[in-house]
């Protein structure tokens, strides 16, 4: 060996390597089988940033949110055992949403392997279901390349988590340091690159006969980069646009084609326009069943074309018309000058009727004595000019969020769709911030989302991110309230949920904290936070049988929503159905 | 009609795992499966019978086994002309007082007699699947006691063809991915 070549260990390589990939924040929590690659970490503090989580769940919300937020691969770091099993919810979390991630774990050594050693488990085995690809590293001299394989499968095709074991032994062990430069080329992983010509045709084709098309703007429009060609696409033959819960951001929402969030909890408009479509264009979406409603009556009369990475979302829910196996930019920069320019004045004539009714129902322009949840999202829309990155938590306030605070740009609300994650709130936002430096940034959560995953307030606090967070205070689990209220007679099994006093909560951790329950009170209050350098927290006390309109009941057509109730049949519970 | 695919996949430890735990979490009905080495070193050949009706499951089956990393290609031979065997083990309760009524029945399938204790007689088989039931149905009253199958293994007839794993559009037959690519990436 000579002199020039230096020998790493284990631990070192791991760091030497996220470094090279780029990284400059991990969030992690140190334990007995990763105590070698905290020890490195001492050397490397100038190139990466570490940031000290409370729990596990929270380090991987916190990669997830820096990941999402930015668009690189976020990394998070735990022991073995139960720092790893902790994990397995935010892999989850990531890849249903297709977020970029990488998992190190430390796992117990290799020659205990096996034998039920102290923290040991299997979580090479028991992330297969939740990751999309696991390793377990059994040899010093492949840890550089499989870490370099693991940040390439997260990142390219359809996004994902990968978690890389690595036993204790081999974080010691010690070699040479080479990192490959050669482009990753796996035997059996092909993410498309290319596509298929015959189908621009058939696709421009099936949009130039179109009527009354509609497109369905889904995440892949944000992780494809594909903003730019839909809107392109949108523009040239006048095609409205919904978009799912994650697609929300993609397309400006304050566009008068952009028609607003589909599905369960979309707008009656949005979901009318599906149903009537003559022609469905899913952008990087996988029709889950949260937008469909009942696949027998979902769109009757539209063909359908689907474009998408992963082929074996196409044709799983909704049989197609057109698959498009491909990356949605790519295909929508050959497409697009096929398309013939249209004006479809009668389609999006006939949408926009639909919006009127709808207005009058709006909670907004309903008197009220109580403060309600949806104006306190507007009025966080007002107080940050339409600009902030969002985080929102699951349940109610997530769907309120989505239907009054408009996004017009990518990347602008982080929320847990596909797994419907509480607690995902807070530490996501967090992680967010390490890449959002410029943006105001705002947690939108409710009382039983925050109490999954307050004890990152500290992590919040120790970091001093500048994160607004507003708590919307119903005392009830609230879309779970709605569900007993609409389907099982109102027998509220175990929704009412007591909180601690939040300000005094928040003052523990050190936070500047705030309470509100009036309209006047929100802004002023808003501009208390927005001054503070560092988290503060508000909470919001709003009215506690307020439900989230218009439903889509599960296992009926999107058509058949419940709406909210007309004002002038007075504030009462009845359900009313749409007519359309 | 039943499904049969044959997967090349790398010869790596968790890789039957994570074929058999993509079925389970799928919902996938998978009647066998079975994995030997191929002709390439660190590729394994497999053989999957899964019984799914429904063609859009079969073909997302199809797909959620090509999205594994670990998974090279995929082939559905299921209408494909090809040779299927699979291999049986049958113990039975019969000495050597039934050996002539057991060799005639063993006679019509090709089948021989492997081991003959007093009072113990293993029979082996090597066949197509509907042939296996019938030998099993015809030694039924020579009490079986055991058996073992192996789970069928299927080959195309004719020119070896090449694989193809990264076009969901291409053709069946089209190239995109040789042996010669697949053994350059053995460690």
């Amino acid at each position: 060996m000579n002199q020039s070549t230096k020998l790493l260990t284990g631990a070192e390589i791991v760091w030497e390597s996220l470094i090279k990939e780029g990284v400059e924040v991990v969030f992690g929590y140190p334990g007995g089988a990763i105590l070698p690659t905290y020890d490195a970490l001492n050397k490397y503090r100038d190139k990466v940033h570490h940031v000290l989580v409370r729990h596990e769940q929270g380090a991987t919300h916190m990669a997830d949110g820096y990941a999402r937020s930015s668009g690189k691969v976020g990394v998070a770091i735990a022991t073995s055992g139960p720092g790893a099993t902790n994990m397995i919810t935010g892999m989850a979390t990531a890849i249903l949403d297709s977020s970029p991630m990488v998992c190190i774990t430390g796992q117990v050594s290799s020659s205990v392997i096996g034998s039920d050693a102290f923290q040991e488990v299997d979580i090479t085995g028991a992330s297969i279901p939740v990751t999309k690809h696991s390793y377990l590293v059994t040899d010093i001299k492949k840890l550089a390349s499989t870490i370099r394989e693991a940040f390439f499968v997260a990142r390219t095709g359809r996004p994902g988590p990968v978690l890389v074991d690595i036993p204790k032994d081999i974080q010691n062990e010690t070699t040479e340091f080479i990192y490959p430069t050669d482009p990753v080329s796996l035997p059996g992983y092909h993410p498309p690159t290319e596509t298929n010509e015959s189908h621009l045709q058939e696709f421009a084709d099936m949009v130039n006969a179109a009527k009354k098309p509609v497109i369905l703007a889904g995440h892949g429009v944000l992780l494809s980069g594909a903003c730019k060609e839909v809107m392109e696409l949108a523009e040239k033959a006048s095609i409205p646009i919904a978009t799912t819960l994650l697609g929300i951001g993609g397309v400006p929402d304050s566009h008068p084609l952009v028609l607003g969030m589909m599905g369960m909890h979309g707008e009656s408009w949005v979901n009318h326009a599906i149903q009537d479509a003559d022609l469905l264009i899913a952008c990087g979406m996988r029709f889950d069943d949260r937008v469909t409603g009942t696949l027998k009556t979902y769109s009757p009369n539209s063909k359908k074309i689907h474009i998408e990475i992963d082929a074996s979302e196409i044709n799983k829910n909704v049989l197609v018309d057109l698959a498009v196996h491909a990356d949605l930019g790519t295909v929508l920069r050959q497409v697009n000058p096929l398309i013939q320019p249209s004006k479809k004045l009668d389609w999006v004539e006939t949408i926009s009727s639909w919006n009127k009714d709808s207005q009058v129902r709006d909670i907004l322009n309903i008197k009220s004595e109580r403060l309600m949840a949806a104006q306190v999202i507007r009025e966080i829309w007002e107080g940050t000019d339409g600009k902030a990155l969002i985080v929102t938590d699951v349940g109610q306030h997530q769907m309120l969020e989505a239907q009054y605070y408009q996004h017009d740009e990518p990347r602008t609300l982080l929320t847990s769709g596909g797994l419907g994650t509480m607690g995902f709130s807070l530490p996501a936002a967090i992680g967010a911030s390490f890449h959002e430096k410029e943006r105001e940034i705002w947690v939108i959560v409710g009382d039983g989302s925050f109490q999954m995953m307050l004890m990152e307030l500290a992590t919040a606090m120790q970091e001093n991110v500048n994160i607004n967070i507003a708590i919307i205070n119903n005392g009830y689990l609230g879309m779970v309230r709605q569900w007993q209220e609409l389907f099982y007679d109102a027998r509220y099994a175990e929704t009412p949920i007591s909180s601690p006093d939040f300000v005094k909560l928040a003052e523990a951790y050190g936070l500047p904290a705030y309470r509100v329950d009036s309209l006047d009170n929100i802004i002023p209050t808003m501009k208390l936070s927005q001054k503070t350098k560092g988290p503060s927290l508000i909470e919001f006390i709003v009215e506690e049988h307020d439900m989230v309109y218009p439903m889509v009941p599960a296992g009926v057509g999107l058509h058949e929503m419940i709406q909210r109730p007309h004002p002038k049949n007075g504030q009462t519970k009845n359900q009313e159905k749409s007519v359309l | 009609m039943k499904q049969t695919l044959i997967a090349l996949v790398e010869d790596k430890p968790g890789v039957l795992n994570r074929v058999a735990s993509l079925f389970r979490r799928r919902n996938f009905n998978i009647e066998s499966l079975s994995v030997g080495k191929s002709e390439m070193p660190g590729v394994s050949r497999m053989t999957i019978v899964a019984n799914e009706p429904d063609s859009h499951k079969r073909g997302n089956l199809y797909f959620n086994l090509l999205k594994l990393v670990n998974v090279i290609a995929v082939k559905d031979v299921s209408s494909l002309p090809c040779i299927s065997r699979e291999t049986i083990l049958v113990k039975m309760e019969s000495g050597p007082s039934q050996l002539n009524e057991l060799n005639e029945v063993i006679k019509k399938f090709g089948a021989r007699i492997v081991d003959m204790g007093t009072e113990s007689t293993i029979v082996e088989a090597m066949d197509e699947e509907s042939a296996i039931n019938d030998l099993i149905e015809s030694l039924k009253h020579f009490k079986i006691t055991e058996i073992m199958r192996t789970g069928k293994i299927a080959m195309r007839k004719g020119k070896t063809h090449q694989v193809s794993s990264s076009k969901i559009n291409s053709e069946p037959d089209d190239l995109s991915w040789t042996p010669d690519h697949i053994t350059a990436y053995q460690n």
